[in-house]
Formats: structure tokens, C-alpha cells, sequence
């Protein structure tokens, strides 16, 4: 697949703070790009960096092979994007907006194509409503709608599940996941949450404090022999004391708090609770999540050394 | 950039804060007009007070022209400030709104951008100046009829024949468009560091206001600066109005006393415009957007 995106050490600084530090990182065709990091961690930087709203300290950026410093204008002609929250004409309609920002696309504007693009995103039947009176979901699917309008070879959207409802993160998901299998398109979305990335992305970048933390597939990343168990008993001790003796201690993590935490393949998962049953360990909850997610969590805690 | 421009129009006379501007401007002028249809002969006679007791004056001296000089000369602070309103926020508004870093992760050049949104900022001034010339000029002369006009400057005073006005008001309108123009610049120019509107026109308003404290003191300090302040120059419409007088003092019909004042203010105007506009586009594309 073509690199669609290649970032080359790229730097940003504003006064003595590292924004982006040394960032490098390449996007290919049809993926969907996960930017994970948390709040602060340099996401938004970067993707304005690729926008051409922030200018690079140092680094290299090409998109669709070509520099963006000396092809902009054709790029972004290329690029739909909704960054942060979808902040609009709240004295225009949703296609009064639309309109407005297809035609500076360069997009050729019909009233059936803003029509349909308002019907994708579920607002046909409030076009000529004013945004000022749109809630923050309606706003955010109208921003996407703004993005796509042009019909877009990449499409970067800056933490679009902010401020929605769980129905309105499920549309967003849904609708990332069709803008990849059914329109072809690449996509880059940002997110400090990883849960979100996760169920959307074929590769996954965490950045933290400006610096590339880890890069790599989802299914590389989100490896099923490296899911993590949570298991709380009645009795936290002797249940440890137990799997310590069993064929189960290669799992077993260090005891942490209230409750014991095994990694293993998830297929292994019915074994241990049978395991746990003939013992006669009362198990109050399992609960599965990856190892991704740990490491993720102490990388962006601030605890967390940089590994040399 | 035609069709950035267009857009930038359509969104300012979609916005309802367009038309309060053309709504404050034309309660102003009613009100002139009202206390002046009302009690003009008293203000006439105040303002001739000194020059009643050596000269006989007669005729329609509150006449439409001299209505709409006096507008013109209320209005200097007035009319800067709706303008403000508008220019200050080009730039400065998208920044508040958020949708400055929509608008330009688009593909269009900042310049283009800045460009298109300044001239679109001109064609909302030059617009409420017609407006003003309509309410003030035309609908003055209406009401008040037409007749000589009789101004008293600082040492002296001047008559124009009837005949001889309208053309000034032309010339004087043209003017006052450079001046205001060099105001929605400054604006603009100051719109593009604020991320409200209120920052800059209140910015703009504090330059015009002390600038033309300045301008206005005959203080030796202040007169090695006043050449050099836009708001000295904006005031040269009034030029259109001081006449030559020939060997047994008449006005010369259609003469200008300093056209070369008129045309040395208007270049410097020119100047402060292309200055504002030229390091707002420059500023602009250094600019990392952040908003």
C-alpha cells in the first residue's frame, strides 16, 4: 500500500515548551490510523502540523508523496478534516455552513450533494435549522459532514467521540469504520482514549509528552495471548497463595491492591475460571482487558520513564 | 480569491450585528435632522453670532448642504466605531467562533485569504458611507432644500455658491471613503491578534480617539508628530470646502484652496492602508493557528 502520510522528525516548539519532539511516523493507504496520547500529549499539535495550521519547528512532512511546505494548496484539496470540536456559523443553517465550506474545498456544490451529505449524517431534516440551536452531537456530525463534503482521499478527525453521548460515540465508530471498508478512504483519528482507537484502527501510534511511545498494528499491538484478567474473592490471599502453587504462576502478576491480575491468551480465560471454581475460590468479578491498556496507562500517568 | 470573497460578503450581511451598524447610523442622522428642521435657525444664529453684527446674511442658510456638513462632522467618531464593529472582528471573530482553523486547513493560500476578507471588510464600509451620503446628502437636501453654503472656520468664513457644492460633497464622500478605509484597516490589522472582537475595535478606537486629541492640540511637542498620524490626514474632506477667492475676495467658482493638501493626505492614507493590509497578510502566515 502507498504511504499516504510520511512524518520525518518532526519538531514543534513554542517558547520552552517541546510540543513534538522528534516525531516520526508513516500512514498507509486505507488504514485507519489511531493517534492515542493523552490530553496534552502533542496529537492536536501534530494534526495541525499536517493541516498547515502550525508551522514545524524542524522535521518533514509528505503527504500523498509530495512535500506539504511546497504543495499545500493541492494536499489540502485532498484533506477533510474536523479538528477538536466542530465549531461553526451559529447564525447559519447546517446547509448554509455545509454549502459554505464545500465551496471553499473547491468542491463542485449541488443541492443533492449537501443534501445527501446531511442525510449520511442524519441532519436532512434539520438543514435549515441555525446551528446556534444544535447540540454538541448534531455539531459534531455536521463537522463531519463538513469534512467529507469534498470527497476526500484522507480524512483526519481530532477527538471527534468529545462530548458525545454513547449513541453518538457508537454512530462516530460505526461511521469511521464505513468511511474505511465501504468508501475506501484513509483515515486519521485522534483520541486519549484507547478503548475508541481500538475498535477502529488497523495501526496505533501513542504518543506522550511530544515523543513517539509505540507504533505498530492493532492486531500486533492488541496481541489476544497478551490480554490482561483481573480476578476479585472473598479472599484475595489465599486465592493468590493458590495459583501461585498451580500451573497459573507464569500468569500471575505481582499482587497489586484488591485484586490478582493474570496475563494470558484469552482462550485460556474459561480454564482459569474452572480452575478457580475447583479450588473453591468465590469469584466475585473477572474482568478482561489488555495488556495495551496498562501499558498505555503508565505511560501517559507520569510515571513513566522513557525506556533508553 | 473571487470566490473567498464572495463568501466572506455573504457572511457578513448574513450576520444581524451588519445591519445594527446601518440601523445606529441612521438613528444618528434622523436625530440631526429632527432638532435641526426643529430649531436650525437658533443653532444658525449661535453659530453666526460673531459675524451677525458685521455682515447682513440672508436666505436658507440651514439649507440641505449645510445640514449634511454638520453630519459629516458629528459623525467622525461615530462612524469609525461601526466600522470597527465589523473590521475588528474579520479576523478576530473566526479566531472566537473557532472556525478560523477550518477555514484555513482549506485550500486556500492566507493571503488569498486576508485579501479576500479586508476587501470584503471595504465593501461593508464603502457601503455604509453611500449610506450615510444617502441619509445625510440627498435626504438632507430633500428636507432642507438647496441654497449657499455659509461656514465659519477658525479666522475667516466662507460662502459657496450653490451651484458650486454638490461636486465637493462628491469629492468629500471619496475622501472620507480613503479615511474610513484606513480605520477598517487599522482594525483589521489589529483584529488578527485577539482571539475576541472586543480587544480590537476597543484598540482601534483608543488610536483614533487619542490620535486625534493629538492631532487637534497645537502643542509644538505634539506638531513634530502630527504629520505622520493618519487622523490629521483623515480629516482633509473639509479641504473640498475652502475656497480660492480672487482680488476683491469672491469665491472662484469650482476651485479648491489646497488641492495639493487633498492629494498629499489621500497618498498617505493610501500608505497607511497598503501598510496594514501588507503586514496583516505577513503576520498571518507566520502565524500558527491555535485557536
Amino acid at each position: 500500500m502507498p504511504e499516504i502520510i510520511k512524518v520525518n522528525g518532526l519538531c514543534k516548539t513554542f517558547g520552552k515548551l517541546q510540543a513534538v519532539n522528534n516525531l516520526s511516523f508513516s500512514v498507509n493507504e486505507g488504514d485507519v490510523y489511531g493517534f492515542l496520547g493523552q490530553n496534552g500529549a502533542g496529537k492536536s499539535t501534530t494534526i495541525r502540523m499536517l493541516l498547515t495550521l502550525i508551522a514545524p519547528s524542524s522535521g518533514t512532512i509528505e503527504l500523498f508523496g509530495k512535500s506539504l511546505s511546497s504543495h499545500r494548496k493541492e494536499i489540502l484539496s485532498q484533506i477533510g478534516a474536523m479538528i477538536e470540536r466542530p465549531d461553526l456559523y451559529k447564525y447559519l443553517s447546517a446547509y448554509d455552513n455545509l454549502k459554505l465550506f464545500a465551496k471553499l474545498s473547491g468542491c463542485n456544490v449541488t443541492k443533492q450533494l449537501l443534501m445527501d451529505q446531511l442525510e449520511m449524517v442524519g441532519l436532512a431534516e434539520r438543514a435549515n435549522d441555525k446551528v446556534k440551536g444544535f447540540s454538541q452531537g448534531m455539531k459534531q456530525r455536521l463537522g463531519i459532514a463538513i469534512a467529507l463534503v469534498h470527497n476526500p482521499a484522507l480524512v483526519i478527525l481530532d477527538e471527534p467521540t468529545n462530548g458525545l453521548d454513547p449513541q453518538g460515540i457508537a454512530d462516530i465508530r460505526n461511521l469511521i469504520k464505513s468511511l474505511r471498508t465501504e468508501h475506501k478512504k484513509t483515515v486519521v483519528v485522534s483520541s486519549h482514549l484507547l478503548n475508541e482507537i481500538e475498535q477502529v484502527a488497523t495501526r496505533i501510534l501513542i504518543i506522550d509528552k511530544g515523543r513517539k511511545i509505540i507504533e505498530g498494528t492493532t492486531q500486533e499491538l492488541l496481541d489476544p495471548n497478551q490480554t490482561v484478567v483481573d480476578i476479585e474473592t472473598t479472599d484475595l490471599q489465599k486465592a493468590f497463595t493458590l495459583l501461585s502453587s498451580s500451573n497459573w504462576v507464569n500468569h500471575l502478576q505481582p499482587l497489586i491492591d484488591d485484586k490478582i491480575s493474570l496475563t494470558l491468551n484469552k482462550h485460556q480465560i474459561p480454564d482459569l475460571l474452572k480452575h478457580l471454581v475447583s479450588l473453591n475460590i468465590d469469584v466475585y468479578a473477572l474482568q478482561q482487558r489488555h495488556s495495551l491498556e496498562d501499558y498505555f496507562l503508565k505511560v501517559t500517568s507520569g510515571n513513566y520513564v522513557q525506556p533508553v | 480569491m473571487y470566490n473567498l470573497f464572495k463568501l466572506e460578503l455573504y457572511k457578513i450581511f448574513k450576520r444581524p450585528r451588519t445591519y445594527l451598524s446601518f440601523a445606529a447610523i441612521t438613528a444618528l442622522i434622523v436625530i440631526i435632522q429632527i432638532g435641526l428642521k426643529k430649531d436650525g435657525k437658533e443653532y444658525i444664529s449661535f453659530v453666526l453670532a460673531d459675524l451677525g453684527n458685521s455682515f447682513e446674511i440672508n436666505g436658507n442658510l440651514c439649507n440641505g448642504y449645510f445640514v449634511c456638513f454638520c453630519i459629516l462632522q458629528l459623525l467622525l467618531i461615530h462612524v469609525p466605531l461601526l466600522i470597527a464593529l465589523i473590521a475588528a472582528d474579520m479576523i478576530s471573530g473566526e479566531a472566537n467562533m473557532g472556525t478560523l482553523r477550518l477555514l484555513l486547513s482549506k485550500p486556500i493560500s492566507r493571503t488569498e485569504f486576508v485579501l479576500a476578507k479586508f476587501a470584503a471588510a471595504s465593501v461593508y464600509t464603502l457601503l455604509l458611507l453611500i449610506w450615510v451620503a444617502i441619509l445625510a446628502l440627498f435626504v438632507s437636501m430633500a428636507i432642507f432644500g438647496t441654497d449657499d453654503i455659509f461656514l465659519v472656520k477658525n479666522n475667516y468664513a466662507v460662502q459657496i455658491a450653490k451651484d458650486d457644492i454638490f461636486w465637493r460633497y462628491i469629492g468629500a464622500f471619496f475622501f472620507a471613503a480613503l479615511a474610513m478605509l484606513t480605520v477598517a484597516a487599522l482594525a483589521f490589522f489589529l483584529s488578527q491578534f485577539a482571539e475576541n472582537s472586543i480587544g480590537p475595535i476597543v484598540a482601534t478606537m483608543s488610536i483614533i480617539i487619542v490620535f486625534t486629541i493629538f492631532s487637534t492640540m497645537s502643542i509644538p511637542i505634539f506638531n513634530k508628530i502630527k504629520p505622520y498620524m493618519f487622523t490629521t490626514h483623515m480629516v482633509a474632506w473639509k479641504e473640498f470646502f475652502d475656497v480660492k477667492v480672487n482680488a476683491d475676495n469672491e469665491s472662484i467658482f469650482g476651485s479648491i484652496q489646497r488641492p495639493d493638501k487633498i492629494i498629499k493626505s489621500a497618498l498617505i492614507l493610501i500608505a497607511h492602508i497598503i501598510g496594514f493590509v501588507g503586514i496583516s497578510v505577513y503576520s498571518l502566515k507566520k502565524k500558527d493557528i491555535l485557536s
